[in-house]
């Protein structure tokens, strides 16, 4: 089978202008005969159920928090990118295009890239309008930061709580709708399963969190906007309940998963400090604007405190980013940041009690601008910072760690943010098209926008228009009870395992096993190794899963047994897909695949495609299928930040 | 890291589900890292329950980084526990002495029913939002984001309002179960703002209605919610919340918003 990206001819720039003119329109008066569903309300799924519904389709919207404002596009920090060039420091759509490529390793699609450059613009006038309170200079106007790895000053920022403040605004237009009775929101219960009839998308099947029920809604279209599945690796910078079962269960049902290796290891988060460890806490990467980062030169000063650390004359310290990126410095993107800071703690450089961890260091910062303008800045991430370690970061150096925060793989799309199940769409963090192998800081919260806003609301039509008009999708089709009692009988198993272990027993394993072989750094051998584990902790789950208490009740060991269930076998595909691409690329480092510096080397000739990969039924190998990617508009060029 | 550790006890309200008798019960916790959180700690309680056979004990939680307002509790009497301008989840056990009692009860308040031990419903400030906790624009066809300018105190202030998490601890602080801190924190940020100026006078009476609906009670302006919210939320929006709610009560005519 092939993929038909559906990507349109002619000139780069001019293709979003002439596909939104190409594609099908749905009357106005018939907008209202067809129903959406729409799974998921963070940045992505908000805004574009709010827009569909004011397009005027009626929308079913989905979360599973208790209100659609707790999505985890809220915990996003450090801002939001757009080609506004405000700052007049020559940004242009054309650079931020050029940025995001490249910052991706140039492993995403061109025309969609471009596409995001091009609507980052209308969403800042977008949130705006609805009264997001973005950071604004003493005239009155918009002020920018620049953004790791970005040489221009084009992120948008509300404090450090960018994402807060535009899930705030999608969630209120997606309020307003809910108000107009076009949007149905269904809080407290998440999507188990997808709904096909004859190979096309026309529903879902649900569990209502609080009293168990299982049911499914029907609807002429499915949009997954579920976010990323990095809770594979139990520690990672993603909620405690975000999870990848809304695309894994896509797979199952048909639709292909693109670059599930791409996986973002963040360079600033606080690092682990004990077994019971439930989750690992980002420090925006703005600090880097500021903070400079280093380890001892010397062994023999391995694993100091921070308040040695302050004592530790100059001459004693080894700022590596400075020294092995003049230009970018401590900048640099957050692929090569991140496997930096390995490389220098498999040296046995590492600081703090673990010798996993780096420091992070305002002394000079505040030595040059102040206290206060540090505190301006950054006030509530030193105060969060002190919250969870007890040092103050005005007085003693913070100390970093990378960790799993985004994955860029996700559901393949086609140009239209379709699966390649008709009628199946992801949107946001859950598709993998706009990121290539690395994304770039504030882009995420961009991209879901962008796809929410701005993408969804005109290519949907080109499905929508091509539906028989005034027919309703027929719930009495088998295929609704068939899914429901398939995820009924998912649920029964799980409860009669009896076994010994909890959930989060196994899911520490299964991430010890995706962080030790397919995380910052990855080899052919330990892939190998790791998808045999994978396997045999799968017939562990199996065998000896605890979960306690019914279905008909809150119960949230049984939400964590269905969502590690999923993460088991899905840890497998990321496997196979690292073991496949045997090149470095972006946040995808395989060792037998590097520079004599010790940086990320592309196989081009071999590599430059999208690996889609197909189900082929329990126990099977997947089946793979490439899409080529096509440059037209970059040269291809070895990434380089020194 | 192996640092400093202490043991606890708690004293933990259970309740089976909605309308279904509950009570406290008792648990002990030892070997607590002091650089735990205090939902990590409540995680450790939990798998040794499930070890045992027990059900866990059910509470809400997400982000665990103080900015989805998923997490909730009541510890000590105080909603998100002894400390200032946090959440339950940025709670640390250091905080905390060796042998303590803690007490962990849900929010209280008839518009927050419990659905099962400490969790709550909610939905109810969803309904204060969908009254008029927006500016009603579609999307597309807006002015340039530069186009209004908004002095920085203004937009920072507003900013401060919006910082709201939606956690509900005000009104599990307040003795009336009041929701004016919530309420009003979006009333303001959206009048302090020339985008929400149109529908300010709506804007007030729509929510305010909604949330006496829900069943909150009345601001006796006595500043609890304030003192707990973990956003340091200030009452002055409260103060602004009155003066749109008044001003429209008294002209609901929208050709002089401005005024």
């Amino acid at each position: 089978m092939s993929l038909e990206s559906k990507i349109p001819a002619g000139p780069l720039a001019e293709k979003w202008e002439k596909h939104k003119f190409n594609v099908k329109l749905v009357n106005p008066a018939n907008k209202r005969k067809f129903n959406i569903i729409v799974v998921g309300t963070g940045l992505a799924g908000a805004s574009a159920a709010a827009t569909l519904a004011e397009l005027g389709y009626n929308v079913d919207a989905f979360c599973f928090q208790d209100s659609p404002r707790r999505a985890h596009s809220i915990a996003a920090q450090g801002g939001i990118n757009a080609a506004k060039n405000y700052q007049n420091d020559g940004d242009s759509v054309f650079r931020l295009f050029y940025d995001t490529i490249k910052g991706g390793d140039y492993r995403s699609r061109e025309a969609n890239v471009h596409r995001l450059a091009e609507v980052s613009t209308e969403i800042i006038d977008q949130c705006v309008a609805q009264g997001v309170p973005f950071a604004r200079d003493y005239g009155g106007l918009l002020d920018n930061r620049s953004f790791g790895g970005a040489q221009v000053s084009r992120t948008f920022y509300a404090r450090g709580q960018t994402g807060q403040q535009l899930l705030l605004g999608a969630y209120s237009a997606l309020t307003k709708m809910v108000n107009t009775g076009k949007v149905k929101m269904h809080t407290r219960k998440e999507m188990l399963d997808v709904v096909t009839i004859d190979g096309a998308a026309k529903g879902i099947v649900t569990r209502d969190l609080v009293t168990g029920k299982v049911e499914s809604h029907a609807g002429h279209a499915v949009l997954l906007c579920t976010g990323g599945y990095g809770n594979v690796f139990f520690l990672s910078t993603n909620a405690m309940a975000s999870n990848g079962s809304a695309a894994w269960r896509a797979y199952k049902k048909g639709a292909k998963f693109a670059n599930p290796c791409f996986t973002q290891i963040h360079p600033t988060c606080i690092p682990v400090h004990g077994d019971y460890q439930s989750k690992l806490t980002l420090m925006s990467e703005s600090l880097r604007n500021d903070g400079r980062v280093w380890v001892p030169k010397d062994k023999k000063h391995a694993k100091i405190t921070a308040a040695e650390a302050v004592k530790l004359p100059e001459s004693e310290r080894d700022y590596y980013l400075e020294r092995r990126y003049p230009s970018f410095g401590n900048l640099v993107p957050r692929d090569v940041a991140s496997r930096n800071a390995k490389m220098v703690c498999d040296e046995g450089r590492g600081v703090g009690v673990t010798g996993l961890a780096v420091f992070l260091d305002f002394a000079d910062a505040i030595k040059r601008d102040g206290q206060k303008t540090i505190e301006a800045k950054y006030g509530n991430l030193f105060d969060m910072y002190k919250q969870i370690t007890a040092d103050n970061p005005y007085e003693v150096p913070m100390m970093i760690y990378p960790a799993v925060h985004y994955t860029m793989g996700g559901l393949w799309v086609d140009y239209n943010l379709s699966t390649n199940v008709p009628g199946l769409y992801a949107l946001g963090e859950a598709n993998f098209s706009d990121h290539g192998a690395n994304r770039l800081g504030a882009s995420a919260l961009m991209q879901g926008l962008a796809d929410g806003y701005f993408v969804i609301p005109y290519t949907i039509g080109d499905y929508i228009a091509t539906l028989p008009l005034g027919q309703a999708v027929d719930k009495s089709n088998p295929a609704f009870a068939e899914a429901e009692k398939a995820a009924q009988a998912r649920i029964d198993k799980l409860l009669n395992i009896k076994g010994n272990q909890t959930p989060d027993d196994i899911h520490k394993k299964l991430g010890h096993i995706m962080w030790e072989y397919c995380g910052m750094s990855r080899n052919k051998e330990g892939l190998e190794k790791a998808r045999g584990m994978i396997q045999e902790l799968r017939k562990e789950f199996n065998k000896d899963l605890k979960v306690i208490g019914a279905n008909e009740e809150l119960n949230m060991t049984l939400e964590k047994a269905l969502r590690l269930e999923d993460f088991l076998e899905l840890g497998e595909l990321m496997v196979i897909d690292a073991h496949n691409r045997s090149e470095s690329c972006g946040g995808h480092f395989r060792e037998e695949s590097q520079t004599e510096e010790g940086e990320a080397l592309r196989q081009d000739e071999e590599f430059s495609y999208v690996a889609a990969w197909g189900y082929e039924g329990e126990g099977k190998d997947p089946s793979l299928t490439k899409e080529d990617l096509v440059f037209e508009n970059v040269k291809l060029t070895q990434r380089s930040y020194k | 890291m192996a640092g400093k550790t202490i043991n606890i006890k708690l004293k933990i309200w259970r309740q089976a589900g909605e309308n279904k008798p509950g009570k406290f019960e008792s648990y002990e916790v030892n070997d607590v890292s002091v650089d735990m959180s205090f939902l990590e700690m409540l995680d450790v309680l939990n798998e040794n329950e499930l070890k045992k056979g027990s059900d866990p004990i059910h509470f809400d939680h997400d982000c665990r980084e103080g900015i989805c307002g998923m997490c909730s509790l009541y510890i000590n009497g105080k909603p998100h526990g002894p400390k200032h301008g946090i959440t339950t989840c940025q709670l640390h056990m250091r905080t905390f002495s060796d042998g303590e009692t803690i007490v962990v009860e849900p929010w209280r308040a008839s518009a927050f029913p419990v659905l099962k031990d400490l969790v709550v419903d909610r939905t109810s400030f969803d309904r204060i939002m969908q009254a008029g906790g927006y500016v009603t624009v579609s999307t597309g066809g807006v002015p340039d984001a530069n186009e209004i300018a908004i002095p920085k105190t203004v937009a920072d202030e507003a900013m401060d309002a919006a910082q709201c998490i939606g956690c509900g601890a005000c009104v599990a602080a307040c003795k009336n179960a009041s929701a004016m801190l919530f309420t009003s924190a979006k009333v303001s940020q959206l009048a302090l703002l020339p985008q929400g100026g149109a529908e300010r006078k709506r804007r007030a009476l729509a929510m305010v209605e909604q949330h006496d609906a829900e069943g909150f009670g009345a601001c006796t302006n006595t500043g609890a919610c304030e003192a707990v919210c973990p956003k340091e939320i200030s009452i002055t929006h409260i103060a602004r919340l009155n003066r749109e709610f008044t001003r429209a009560s008294f002209s609901g005519n929208e050709t002089d918003y401005q005024n």
